[in-house]
């Protein structure tokens, strides 16, 4: 057996996906020459900065749903989790109650839903696309009576100003080693799921099910726990994004993370994660991640009206999707 | 030869409908190759199934290495010593080889895969069979033969004490085979005992030590193969009487209406090349995956032609795709009626419009409501469609009433040859009778009507002429007086040798 150099650089190149996920950076990187060369504004420390954070709540997003396309499934639910999230938390704290445990309570909840939409999915076998159709109303529903049909006050209002600055700063505001804390966070919470996806055994059962569920279960995969797993992830990470959202806007809005759970898909889909499950890999979409803020940031720089960023937007994702079509049917 | 490592007893299993194991016991020594043999539907692909946890039993008991068990998953089987190597072939595609042969086990570091240790041991086995595969290759880019080959490997690297192989060699070459045969040997020597499913008889003799018969599932007969001669295997796999459930309709044999010449397509359909004849019923004959579907399928233009021609009154057609077949006048109803032949969730009368709406609509586009119901009310009375009216959900007929639809769509077409692949699977026996009339109404209409079917009562009860297929050839024609049993079975395993 060869092993060493060679053999790793051969895995790397063999991990299924990698050719999608390169792709995805080489086009990241001649979209942002074109801003820059259209704006040189873009080039800037400061709007690399801000590029960095902006994007970080897409990537977070865009792992929760490459976790549940990789299965084969989607979750619908995950932009109502993350608005859920966010007014769960500012409730709690406008009422006093300790960030820390305003957080883990919220995070229960999350997690809870995403209990639910595995097992709705797994166990039960509902069309995912039903079942985190229903959870998706149902955690915004949430959104909105939690603090009874409007958006919370300021998070310090009971708390006091410097909790509030602690929990902004924690989650949008502050800094570590010059990139802001969003950033890190971000990052942080993709290398572990990066690893988990690609190194683990729960990783690789969500490979398994999503390309042949038949054929897993045959090899005595646990499916209906799998898919549980993979939701959980997804909450998670809807969760995480919640906070981030409450801490920027330093409030809770009902209508936080709405339709958030299209951009996850689209970041995963531009980096080559199969909507039909079984492929793509984490890495692809952090490139999709940020191919979609460096978009919607260049588009910004240059002037272009939303309307026109939209488009270009749904433009990428259509385009993307159709030459991995394009290319399995001449594989096939 | 060795303990008994597996003793079924009584065991029962009812399918929605169907019984498919009635009482049927089974044992495995360590250290034999037993053979498990029997039709298309005998019920060893079951009782497999339920040995290896793919299916839960309904009565009777299943003891592996001496304990008993109630219930029993795939997990379970496996951790109990049972692998088995699957009919269709169960892989996740996306994954490599070695993530496939280890998914369910994966071999760990703490918490990380140890996939280099994996490609070690997958890569070991591989070799051990003599095929040249690359553990890191995605199995989604290897042929057929070589994914066979990895369930071998694969159920070889767990160390299975009761290994099931269901037509193993139907996907391998002659060398592939004499290695796979060799390590079946071996694994012998080790203690281990094998259950062979095939229906290749000619290869029983290299391995066998045992065989067990099942017929329409139950339990028939078992022991030595030694001590049986092919012609009494053959005679208890099929040994069932027929008894006058098929009507005859007798016509003068008219001319030539279809011929095909030289048909192939892909590896199921090989230099085929038939005639039918105006008042006359072609059946095809043959084991699963003799290629007669397939037959079907290239003629009705679904699946590409390689090549070969197609004469229809001696003209020469083409058929690149179904729509070019309908209008021809050939039309095909096939295998799975609920997947390919019929919208079940609309009504009656929006399927059999279906494939009539250019005669329906006209040049308009819009559709002419009288005309539609005038269609689809001939169809339902000529068939005797049982329903209470034609704006019925297809879904909700009988099984025998759906195939009537399936059929009466393609009447208003003047269709001139029609093909049916298994037109009585799962329809109880009255409804059958129904779709022989229909058969021989077609018949007497001067269609030319030909039938894939793999029950031989059925081909010879309702054939005139029958055409069997083995490897995707055809390799016999009988008429209907001189069919027997026997005689199409012999035509039916007549495999190229690879050995």
């Amino acid at each position: 057996m060869k092993t060493g150099k060679t053999g790793v650089l051969k895995r790397i190149m063999r991990m299924k996906g990698m050719g999608a996920a390169l792709t995805a950076f080489v086009g990241l990187i001649v979209i942002y020459a074109a801003f820059g060369f259209m704006n040189p504004m873009v080039f800037s420390g400061q709007n690399i900065l801000n590029l960095l954070r902006s994007m970080s709540k897409y990537l977070l997003i865009g792992i929760g749903q490459s976790y549940v396309m990789i299965t084969g499934n989607i979750d619908l639910s995950l932009g109502s989790i993350a608005g859920m999230s966010a007014m769960m938390t500012a409730t709690l704290m406008t009422l006093g109650v300790n960030p820390i445990v305003a957080m883990l309570i919220t995070l229960v909840l999350c997690l809870a839903v995403g209990l639910v939409n595995g097992l709705l999915v797994g166990k039960f076998k509902l069309p995912p696309f039903i079942a985190t159709l229903g959870t998706m109303f149902i955690a915004r529903g949430v959104a909105y009576i939690v603090n009874g049909n409007r958006n919370t006050d300021n998070i310090g209002i009971t708390l006091g100003k410097d909790v509030a600055d602690g929990f902004q700063n924690f989650f949008y505001y502050g800094k570590v080693l010059g990139l802001f804390n969003t950033f890190w966070i971000a990052f942080i919470i993709f290398v572990i799921c990066f690893f988990i996806l690609s190194k683990t055994r729960t990783g690789r059962h969500i490979y398994a099910i999503g390309s042949n569920v038949e054929a897993a279960k045959l090899s005595g995969v646990n499916v209906v726990k799998t898919t549980v797993k993979a939701y959980l992830i997804s909450e998670f990470c809807g969760a995480i994004v919640g906070f981030i959202l409450c801490a920027q806007a330093g409030m809770g809005n009902m209508e936080a993370g709405n339709v958030y759970e299209m951009y996850g898909v689209a970041a995963g889909v531009i980096g080559g994660v199969s909507p039909l499950g079984g492929s793509g890999i984490l890495l692809g979409t952090f490139a999709g991640a940020a191919v979609w803020q460096t978009l919607e940031n260049g588009l910004n720089m240059i002037g272009a009206q939303v309307g026109i960023q939209r488009i270009v937007i749904g433009v990428m994702v259509v385009a993307a999707v159709l030459v991995s079509v394009l290319r399995g049917k001449k594989k096939a | 030869m060795g303990e008994v490592i597996v003793s079924m007893e009584h065991i029962t299993k009812v399918f929605p409908g169907v019984k498919a194991l009635d009482d049927v016991s089974f044992e495995l020594k360590s250290g034999e190759v037993m053979a498990l043999l029997g039709e298309n539907g005998a019920g060893k692909s079951t009782l497999m199934k339920i040995l290896s946890g793919v299916y839960q039993k309904d009565g009777g008991t299943l003891k592996i290495m001496g304990r008993e068990y109630d219930s029993l998953n795939p997990g379970q089987a496996l951790s109990a010593g049972v692998a088995i190597i699957h009919q269709e072939l169960n892989m996740c595609k996306d994954l490599s080889v070695a993530e496939n042969m280890f998914l369910g086990r994966e071999h760990v570091n703490g918490i990380m895969l140890n996939n280099a240790e994996m490609e070690r041991i997958a890569g070991k086995y591989l070799d051990d069979l003599g095929v040249n595969i690359d553990p890191q290759e995605t199995v989604g880019n290897l042929p057929v033969s070589k994914q066979q080959m990895i369930e071998i490997a694969k159920a070889l690297s767990v160390n299975a004490k009761i290994l099931i192989m269901d037509e193993p060699t139907s996907a391998l070459t002659s060398r592939e085979i004499k290695e796979l045969f060799a390590i079946i040997r071996q694994l012998k020597e080790q203690g281990c005992g094998i259950v062979y499913i095939s229906h290749r008889l000619e290869e029983l003799a290299h391995i066998t030590d045992r065989v067990t018969i099942m017929r329409d599932g139950k339990y028939i007969t078992s022991g030595d193969f030694q001590s049986f001669t092919m012609d009494e295997i053959i005679a208890n796999m099929v040994g069932r009487e027929i008894k006058e459930k098929f009507p005859r309709v007798h016509c003068e044999k008219g001319r030539k209406i279809f011929e095909v010449r030289g048909l192939n397509a892909g590896k199921s359909v090989r230099d085929v090349s038939f005639s039918l004849y105006e008042g006359e019923i072609v059946g095809f004959a043959g084991l699963m995956g003799a290629g007669r579907t397939e037959t079907t399928r290239a003629i009705f233009g679904v699946d590409a032609k390689e090549s070969g021609t197609l004469y229809l009154d001696d003209r020469e057609i083409k058929i690149n795709d179904p729509m070019d077949a309908i209008r021809a006048g050939i039309v095909l109803a096939p295998e799975d009626r609920k997947k390919d032949g019929l919208c079940t969730k609309l009504t009656i009368r929006e399927n059999i419009a279906l494939p009539n709406l250019d005669i329906i609509c006209g040049k308009s586009g819009v559709i002419n409501r009288k005309k539609e119901t005038e269609i689809c009310e001939e169809a339902v009375r000529n068939f005797s469609i049982k329903t209470p009216g034609v704006d019925i959900d297809a879904g909700n007929l009988s099984g025998g009433n759906q195939q009537k639809v399936v059929v009466g769509k393609w009447l208003a077409r003047n269709s001139r040859v029609v093909m049916f692949d298994e037109p009585t699977r799962g329809i109880d026996v009255g409804a059958k009778v129904e779709i022989y009339h229909l058969m021989n109404k077609l018949k007497q209409q001067g269609i030319a009507v030909m039938f894939v079917s793999s029950e031989m009562p059925e081909v010879m009860g309702i054939a005139d002429r029958i055409i069997v297929m083995c490897d995707g050839r055809i390799t016999g024609e009988l008429t209907a007086e001189e069919a027997t049993q026997n005689e199409i079975l012999k035509y039916a395993t007549q495999f190229e040798s690879k050995l």
